[in-house]
């Protein structure tokens, strides 16, 4: 997804200084995550802590541009943080759950009927926009296919089109999914 | 336990290889690009469950890696199969 | 108990992986195969990386050592890794032969192709 052509986000937002601190945060618990159970303060041993301390320094000032691109620290956000993993293991996967039978019965029986329809997310946001175009391309049956950066609207291939949705020019994100409504739900997260 | 992980790993390795057929045979180059990223995810399947077989926990290490690698592989794929490269 | 759960958890996940390559031998199109390789492998994947987890789990239980607490969590990141490179990944496989001009072949509705008017 370029970013030319995207609506103006947040330009500027914060101090260079907390979206390096945010980056290298970020960084030194990835580290904890991926070194813990090596030694006994608490998890870790102390050369690990260490090291963590300067890789993550380094990864900082590397990568805090990138990191935090949009210059808006929204996602440092506590309950955002605690709110993305329930996202992950409730809705997402039981909508997962329930697209991956369908088509494993759509894979024995052969039965398709595909279509690429037009789908207009209402997101603000590009971490929005990214959420959503992934947790599409996990759930009901359906793959992002291209995304239009100035209107926000993605362009959506379905494995089965319902015949309502074959009359419309642009459909309404929520209508894609049955149970959960998954784009408040990344709304709330992420905007 | 060990026998049920070895049975999982050599019905994984059977997998990739019908994905392979695909690989071969699939008649444009997107679907080639399908075909390896499906042998990419069951070989990432595979290495966790070797970790878990052979008590080597740096497998997962060397899975995590493959998983990042394999995906940077298929996007520059992509990105010159579209034209943007 | 715990390996129980952990067998029925493989057992998920090979069955889906199976249905996946199935899927994407006998659909017709590319995208339609997309539908069975970015779905039933991450998800088979991710049955099957919860079987290794619950199995660590258990023998941390069972024997105390720190080496299955690090086989979990990383079998966790790997997991979180999969899922979300996958998503991605396909969305560039997707763009890209939409770009190179294949059409979803059996199709009912495209309205991409009607924006980019070709």
């Amino acid at each position: 997804m370029g970013s030319d052509g995207a609506l103006p986000l947040h330009e500027g937002g914060c101090l260079p200084v907390i979206r390096f601190l945010a980056t290298a945060i970020a960084a030194f618990v990835a580290y904890l995550f991926l070194t813990a159970g090596s030694g006994t303060i608490i998890l870790w041993s102390e050369s690990e802590l260490i090291i963590g301390c300067i890789l993550s320094v380094i990864v900082g000032i590397a990568s805090y541009r990138t990191f935090c691109r949009s210059g808006s620290v929204r996602m440092a956000n506590p309950l955002r943080l605690i709110l993305l993993p329930i996202y992950a293991i409730i809705p997402l996967f039981i909508e997962m759950a329930r697209a991956n039978i369908d088509v494993a019965i759509r894979v024995i029986t052969g039965n398709v009927k595909p279509g690429i329809v037009r789908v207009d997310t209402g997101m603000k946001t590009e971490l929005g926009m990214l959420i959503l175009a992934n947790s599409i391309t996990l759930t009901p049956g359906t793959l992002s296919v291209d995304v239009d950066d100035t209107t926000r609207e993605l362009y959506v291939h379905l494995i089965n089109v319902p015949d309502e949705l074959r009359e419309k020019k642009v459909v309404d994100a929520r209508e894609l999914f049955s149970i959960f409504n998954i784009p408040g739900w990344i709304r709330r997260i992420a905007e | 336990m060990n026998d049920i992980f070895f049975i999982a790993i050599a019905i994984v390795a059977l997998l990739t290889l019908f994905a392979a057929l695909r690989l071969a045979i699939g008649p444009t180059a997107p679907d080639r690009v399908v075909a390896l990223d499906t042998i990419n995810t069951l070989v990432v399947g595979a290495m966790i469950l070797l970790a878990a077989y052979l008590g080597q926990t740096i497998f997962v290490d060397v899975a995590i890696v493959y998983a990042l690698l394999s995906f940077l592989g298929t996007i520059a794929i992509s990105k010159y199969i579209g034209g943007e490269l | 108990m715990i390996g129980t759960a952990a067998m029925i958890c493989l057992g998920i996940g090979l069955l889906f992986n199976i249905l996946g390559v199935i899927g994407i031998l006998r659909f017709p199109d590319v995208y339609t195969r997309l539908h069975a390789e970015t779905k039933m492998t991450t998800f088979g994947t991710i049955f099957l990386s919860l079987g290794v987890i619950l199995y660590a789990g258990g023998m941390l239980i069972q024997t105390d050592d720190t080496q299955y607490l690090t086989l979990a969590i990383h079998t966790t990141i790997a997991v979180i890794a999969l899922a979300f490179t996958n998503a991605t990944g396909s969305h560039a496989i997707a763009r890209a032969a939409h770009k190179s001009g294949q059409r979803p072949d059996p199709s009912v509705v495209d309205r991409l192709a009607e924006v980019k008017g070709k």
